[in-house]
């Protein structure tokens, strides 16, 4: 019953200090993750996973199916909890002890791997239910629109290319379109870490050139981890690339030595 | 950039739906009394006290039509329960009935005559104070609304969902009806209570009763539908169609589905809750019958045939399947259950929004 208060940021984190309501990002990492073990009936989907993210960084995660992405991905937003091993987001807030709802509201944005918005809701009303905002029952019978909301939801759509189908339900828009209004709604979260699985699937050449431009772009003012499948895509956007293989980094640095590793032309790239 | 609604700016409704609004309370006000206090009951115009008593029925049917729109409609929750609420309300007013019935009962006793028959020789605790009509009412409120909301909270933290959720709302009501059919419980076994005389000192049975009682039923109901059209209208709406569509969207977006759920759900089970104690002074008896698992999913069936997610539908649901059962009980009560299962069918299969949704369609022209 503390969900409430938790949402507000400044509780306490049991070690004698008061916890900021933001991510302390003061010693690097926004993320930490230390042997992050998940087991399902006995499947290791995380295998003593390790994996560290600076602030402000633009990774990708690349992997075959099944190796843990998705996984990690839940872990980090609270969906899965971990059998064992740490997940820090930035120095101080333990990810493991915390909802969906209250990791989302201390600044993590999840897109998920097939497209998800409210689809008998407008696209404004998406952008509208995402926006950063008091997101308690009380708040939400009350809650107006002002000049600035609005202004803050027209920027998105502009940049997001869907002003044009403002008022359209967003389940009549067309894949690419709901990928991006997918990844507008995680915008007008204001998160400062962005997960983002499979952005890219279902965009034509241009939109997906358009999403790396857009990445590039957030990258330094936000962090991204962008799982993907599109080598090109990775390519055009990536700086340091993770592999992931069976649950554990199998290997991590930049594009051109991650593609030239034995291990992972084995495993994933292929011969 | 094109024009779009901003949301919540819309109004609560048009014009249109005002002036239907207010046609139907001066209908149910005005009209109805006059034409069944005032007009004698030679005059082809004379409502008989069936039919008012019969509507009246109906309109609080459709009370919980709208009540459980708004937990399964709009925030996708579907209860297989909601008749044990409607009893619970029903069942703390009727409280209020019996014992306003004072010595006028068969035995002539201060005790109710199951009391009597059962040779109890005073009130069991709970029924403590309810010879107090203020007191009734809160009940009325309080039992649907704690039950919702302790019920709602368990499940809804332990993310029971879907069928599950429905079979556990379908084995509550089941286990609420076999307490309310034992004696020892103390309200009334299997009978129930009926035999009612006097409400805040009236006659139950004179016209005049009859007629506040229907216009009181009137009038909450279009309170109903008020209160559901500023709910859905305002942001808090649109969260609760947000769990519907797409529930873990929205714990990602940061929103916490569970206070959510079980502040629609509890105000669902109230506002049943009030519509059984509108039940029974006019139908005049309540007893477990109400709490049966196939009264819950009569329910359902109003909602879906009127269409889920629309505001009027499942008052629409509720008319024409409760008008339709009244036609079939009378004139060929073996074949009413046949009728209900063959509407539930063909509406599944041809009209999945209802019949509101098939008529909107119609009207915007696209066949679907």
């Amino acid at each position: 019953m503390n969900t409430d208060d938790d949402l507000k940021g400044g509780v306490t984190s049991g070690l004698g200090h008061i916890m900021p309501a933001g991510v302390d990002v003061s010693h690097g990492p926004i993320l930490y993750l230390e042997g992050i073990t998940v087991s399902f009936d006995g499947f290791r989907a995380l295998n003593d996973l390790n994996f560290t993210v600076e602030a402000g960084e633009l990774r990708c995660i690349i992997g075959p199916n099944g190796a843990g992405k998705t996984t990690m991905m839940d872990v980090i937003t609270g969906k899965t909890r971990p059998d064992a091993g740490t997940a820090f987001f930035g120095q101080t807030i333990d990810l493991t002890r915390f909802t969906e709802a209250e990791i989302a509201h201390r600044g993590i944005g999840r897109k998920f791997q097939k497209p998800t918005v409210f689809e008998n809701h407008t696209v404004v009303e998406n952008l509208e239910l995402a926006m950063k905002a008091d997101k308690r029952v009380r708040a939400s019978l009350r809650a107006k629109l002002r000049a600035d909301d609005l202004a803050r939801i027209g920027e998105t759509l502009a940049l997001i290319r869907l002003e044009s189908e403002a008022g359209r339900l967003a389940g009549t828009l067309s894949h690419g379109q709901k990928q991006w209004l997918e990844i507008g709604m995680l915008l007008m979260q204001e998160p400062k870490l962005l997960l983002l699985d499979e952005p890219a699937a279902g965009m034509t050449d241009e939109e997906t050139a358009r999403t790396a431009e857009l990445f590039k772009q957030l990258a330094g003012s936000h962090t991204l981890v962008v799982v993907e499948h599109d080598m090109d895509f990775i390519a055009s956007i990536a700086r340091t690339v993770t592999v992931l293989h069976e649950g554990s980094v199998l290997a991590e640095g930049p594009m051109d030595v991650v593609k030239n590793d034995e291990r992972v032309i084995e495993v994933y790239l292929g011969r | 950039m094109t024009t779009f609604t901003i949301p919540g700016r819309e109004p609560l409704f048009s014009g249109k739906g005002w002036a239907a609004l207010l046609a139907f309370l001066l209908a149910s006000v005005v009209l109805v009394p006059v034409l069944f206090l005032a007009v004698p009951e030679s005059s082809p115009f004379h409502l008989s006290a069936y039919f008012v008593t019969l509507i009246g029925k109906i309109m609080c049917y459709c009370v919980v039509a709208v009540a459980m729109n708004l937990i399964w409609g709009y925030t996708g929750i579907l209860s297989l329960g909601h008749g044990v609420f409607f009893a619970l309300g029903g069942y703390a007013f009727g409280m209020y009935l019996m014992r306003m019935i004072g010595r006028e009962g068969q035995y002539q006793s201060d005790l109710p005559d199951f009391m009597v028959f059962l040779d109890w020789k005073a009130y069991p605790w709970y029924w403590s104070f309810t010879d107090q009509f203020w007191y009734s009412a809160l009940l009325v409120v309080l039992v649907p609304g704690l039950l919702a909301f302790v019920f709602g909270y368990f499940a809804f933290r332990s993310r029971i969902k879907g069928v599950y959720f429905s079979i556990i709302t379908q084995a509550l009501t089941f286990a609420f009806m076999l307490l309310f059919f034992r004696n020892d419980t103390g309200f009334g076994g299997n009978n129930g209570f009926t035999d009612f005389k006097r409400i805040l000192g009236f006659r139950i049975s004179d016209p005049g009763t009859r007629a506040t009682l229907f216009a009181i039923t009137a009038l909450y109901l279009a309170g109903c539908l008020v209160l559901t059209r500023a709910l859905i209208r305002s942001k808090y709406g649109r969260v609760l169609t947000a769990i519907r569509d797409s529930e873990s969207r929205l714990m990602f977006s940061g929103y916490n589905p569970l206070w959510f759920k079980l502040s629609v759900w509890t105000l669902s089970g109230v506002l049943c809750g009030i519509a059984g104690a509108l039940y029974v002074p006019q139908v005049g008896i309540i007893n477990p019958s109400e709490m049966s698992p196939a009264n819950s999913i009569e329910i359902a069936i109003w909602v879906a045939v009127g269409g889920r997610g629309t505001l009027l539908g499942p008052i629409l649901g509720a008319g024409i399947v409760n008008g339709a059962k009244s036609f079939f009980t009378q004139s060929f009560p073996e074949y009413w259950l046949f009728f209900l299962g063959i509407l539930f069918v063909v509406v599944t299969l041809f009209l999945p929004k209802g019949v509101a949704g098939w008529i909107a369609s119609r009207k915007s022209g696209d066949k679907t």
